[in-house]
């Protein structure tokens, strides 16, 4: 590999590792904050009993997911100190504003959990919309970079030089609000389904009707209703990122698609491998006109194809694969959850067919699959570019070589946090069962919160 | 003042602030280590006490760190980080480790011990790592053969002057953070880890001190430019070291404020910070107005006008924001007597 290959490598290694946990951390205060605020409704102690359970997760996974985000934002300036150049020039705001989001989330999230018994219950809930807010804008301002990069704003290119600098235009760049809902909606989706992952396992593993499972099924419930809207909300709003990039990065849905002729009444592909001989998209299915419509709304639009462009600025063709996994997993989640809702409320069913539990078990792995999905293709589809049209990769790369040490020695500390992490999960879990946990919401001489912390 | 120069204030204003907050967090890991089998003095529970809600925010201080160079000095920011590579990556491992496993041992009680020596051991490399980056924007380990700036590593590890600032950069850790855990401890009524925190403070005072000197000796040979205009400003450090003298006294003398009481570690901890921030001071005053010797000064590194300016309100705005939330957070946490002086933990129920 050379070493423009590995330093991308080695990033890419930390993102997909640190995302995960990010995500989810993005993802679970909102579920605390809903069972807290129905806890404030219902007076149901169980409601409290999930968000002790879900905060302790949230504070394990906080583990991990600050260190690795600490570990990404410095490996921005070790391995790309070209881009960080021009990145602190020009839109240093997100990066700014995002150490004020972390600081409320540290700060309350510390006071939500430790001073948890000493503080007034509205100050508890005002705690955790702190932790969500700032968890929550975390992702939208480091994502807004991520915007900046494909519609790059607010600066001049003259001579080599960077002029006529405005870094709030630069901040608020075109596809800045639909890129940044995008990924603050599927991180709510995530959050979501990766509680249903678990609550729907602990229902197989328990007795119908039993107390521990009609907890995991509020648990449930909860999470499709909040999963289902927004999984709905992601697929809107994916719909309008794809018009952004028909319009701003063309190159890039065309390569998504498998597009090689410009045309209206374009096709749309949906799976199949994209071949570069033949110039079409082999084993898919094709939906005539169907690329035009999406793309512009009327099966007029003309969408351009790749051999407008040349191709040393051609994406790497897998995109479509990973485009459509995405797709297809933000459809499944959507059904799934409508799927729930409507079979328990609509229909009062009392209990869930045992292969849909099964298929909920999976949704959990399959909401973070394509998340990861999702950001290898906005990362690799902008490929050769690192802000588009003006930075490529290679001429932000570091200059140090001999990155492969480097590159096993992060890959050998992900694999050890990724092991210790779900064996503190699952040692934690077990140790402090939810029997427990009801048992000590139920004993008011008992501090719930901070016991075992 | 130019608006460069702002910039650099605010800078080393971050870097004081996480280097003392640093050095308090990583060094209530190592004690919270060293005295994990003596469970009769408490020192460790009261390491924990203090260590378990602070270690977020003061890790978000070396974030804020990292993107103030980028955003005041991206020229900086290029050379640093094509020369802190390997440094900077086996800092961010470490701190991966520690961090990750600090948690984990406040989680897995049953594995507290083992999970708790790799987050001290791992912990108390960090700072001497840290602080290695000082010698190092002293340009004498940074070649530029190439055309591209590069760390010379086998310089850098055969310099006494690199092992003296990391012996104080570790040594500053222990002290510092005994003397706050001292003090915290005293606050807490918790008197068998006070004694225990003040011994440590007395022992690593002194060896700190040693430390800085063995920095400035050999300082004088290998950047001279830094000694001799940190020399200019000897009445500043003799002013350091007279603090230090007063933190001495706060550490040994009987206590002017409560019969029967040994030492005053309320007024070591606020000299002891002084003494800290008037050396820094010296060192911060003479290495400009160079980021990194001699390349790169603060005015050819520093950003452009308007995103200076842009960055600037939101630091007033941001910090407007927060001030109220490390109040309470303070309140909390330093001062209420509820969380001070609870017995230990209620772990009544857990099976």
């Amino acid at each position: 590999m050379d070493d423009l290959l590995i330093a991308r490598s080695l990033f890419g290694t930390t993102m997909a590792f640190h995302i995960i946990f990010a995500t989810i951390g993005v993802g679970l205060p909102l579920m605390i904050l809903t069972a807290e605020l129905l806890y404030q409704k219902s007076k149901d102690l169980e409601y409290v009993v999930m968000a002790k359970r879900w905060t302790k997760a949230f504070a394990v996974l906080l583990g991990v997911g600050i260190p690795t985000g600490t570990i990404a934002g410095t490996q921005l300036s070790l391995l790309w100190p070209g881009f960080m150049e021009v990145i602190g020039r020009v839109m240093p705001l997100p990066f700014q504003i995002e150490i004020y989001a972390f600081f409320i989330e540290a700060l309350f999230m510390s006071i939500y959990v430790y001073a948890a018994e000493r503080i007034a219950p509205w100050m508890r809930i005002v705690s955790l919309i702190l932790v969500a807010i700032g968890a929550l804008a975390s992702a939208v301002l480091i994502t807004n970079v991520h915007a900046f990069q494909g519609t790059p704003a607010g600066f001049r290119i003259e001579d080599g030089n960077i002029v006529d600098v405005n870094p709030w235009a630069a901040f608020f760049n075109v596809s800045f609000f639909v890129t940044a809902g995008h990924v603050a909606l599927s991180a709510y989706v995530t959050g979501a389904f990766v509680v249903a992952s678990v609550a729907a396992f602990k229902m197989l593993r328990n007795e119908y009707g039993s107390r521990l499972y009609k907890f995991h099924q509020k648990a449930l419930m909860i999470s499709l209703v909040v999963g289902g809207i927004a999984a709905l909300g992601t697929a809107l709003n994916g719909h309008s990122a794809a018009q952004y990039l028909h319009e701003y990065q063309p190159e890039k849905l065309a390569a998504a698609e498998g597009l090689f002729e410009t045309q209206s009444h374009a096709p749309l592909a949906i799976g199949g491998f994209v071949d570069r001989e033949t110039e079409s998209v082999k084993w898919g299915i094709e939906i005539p006109w169907a690329l035009s419509f999406l793309a512009g709304n009327s099966f007029d639009t003309v969408v351009v194809g790749l051999n407008d462009f040349p191709e040393e600025w051609w994406p790497p063709l897998f995109i479509h694969t990973l485009f459509n996994a995405m797709v297809l997993i933000g459809s499944l989640l959507i059904m799934i959850a409508f799927a729930g809702i409507v079979w328990k409320k609509f229909l009062k069913k009392d209990r869930f067919p045992k292969w849909f539990l099964w298929l909920l078990v999976t949704s959990g792995p399959l909401a973070v699959a394509a998340i990861e999905f999702g950001w290898i293709f906005a990362c690799t589809g902008r490929q050769p570019w690192v802000i588009y049209r003006i930075l490529s990769t290679a001429q932000a790369a570091t200059t140090a070589t001999n990155l492969s040490l480097l590159f096993i020695l992060f890959i050998a500390v992900y694999i050890i946090l990724a092991i210790a992490v779900v064996l503190v999960l699952l040692y934690y879990f077990k140790k402090n069962t939810v029997l427990d946990d009801i048992r000590r919401a139920e004993d008011k001489n008992v501090q719930l919160f901070s016991s075992n912390s | 003042m130019t608006d460069a120069l702002i910039a650099i204030t605010v800078l080393w204003g971050f870097v004081f602030i996480y280097a003392v907050m640093a050095t308090m967090d990583f060094g209530a890991g190592f004690w919270s280590m060293i005295y994990i089998n003596r469970e009769k003095t408490k020192a460790t529970n009261i390491a924990n006490r203090y260590l378990s809600p602070t270690w977020e925010v003061t890790n978000t201080f070396i974030v804020a760190l990292v993107v103030a160079v980028y955003s005041l000095f991206p020229t900086a920011a290029y050379t640093l980080g094509t020369v802190l590579l390997v440094p900077g990556s086996m800092i961010l491992l470490l701190l991966a480790l520690r961090s990750a496993f600090l948690v984990f041992s406040n989680i897995a009680t049953e594995y507290r011990k083992p999970l708790t020596y790799i987050s001290g051991i791992t912990g108390i490399l960090i700072p001497g790592l840290l602080i290695s980056v000082l010698p190092i924007t002293h340009g004498e380990f940074v070649d530029y053969e190439t055309g591209f700036a590069q760390l010379n590593l086998e310089a850098l590890f055969t310099s006494p002057n690199v092992y003296a600032f990391i012996g104080f950069g570790i040594s500053s850790t222990l002290f510092l953070s005994s003397v706050l855990l001292a003090d915290y401890s005293k606050v807490s009524h918790a008197m068998d880890a006070y004694q225990v925190y003040l011994r440590d403070a007395r022992i690593f005072g002194p060896i700190s001190l040693a430390m800085a000197f063995l920095i400035m000796l050999t300082l004088r040979g290998e950047a001279p430019w830094l000694y001799d205009k940190m020399m200019e400003d000897l009445p500043l450090l003799l002013f350091s070291l007279f603090f230090f003298l007063i933190g001495g006294a706060g550490l040994f003398l009987p206590s002017f404020f409560e019969k029967g009481v040994r030492g005053m570690p309320r007024l070591a901890m606020i000299a002891v910070t002084i003494q800290y921030l008037v050396a820094s001071y010296v060192y911060g005053k003479a290495h400009l107005p160079y980021i990194v010797y001699p390349g790169v000064t603060i005015e050819s590194a520093f950003t452009d006008p308007n995103s200076f300016r842009a960055v600037f309100v939101t630091y007033i705005v941001g910090f407007a924001i927060l001030f109220p939330g490390f109040i309470y957070f303070w309140s909390l946490f330093m001062h209420d007597k509820r969380y001070l002086r609870q017995r230990k933990p209620k772990e009544g129920t857990q099976s």
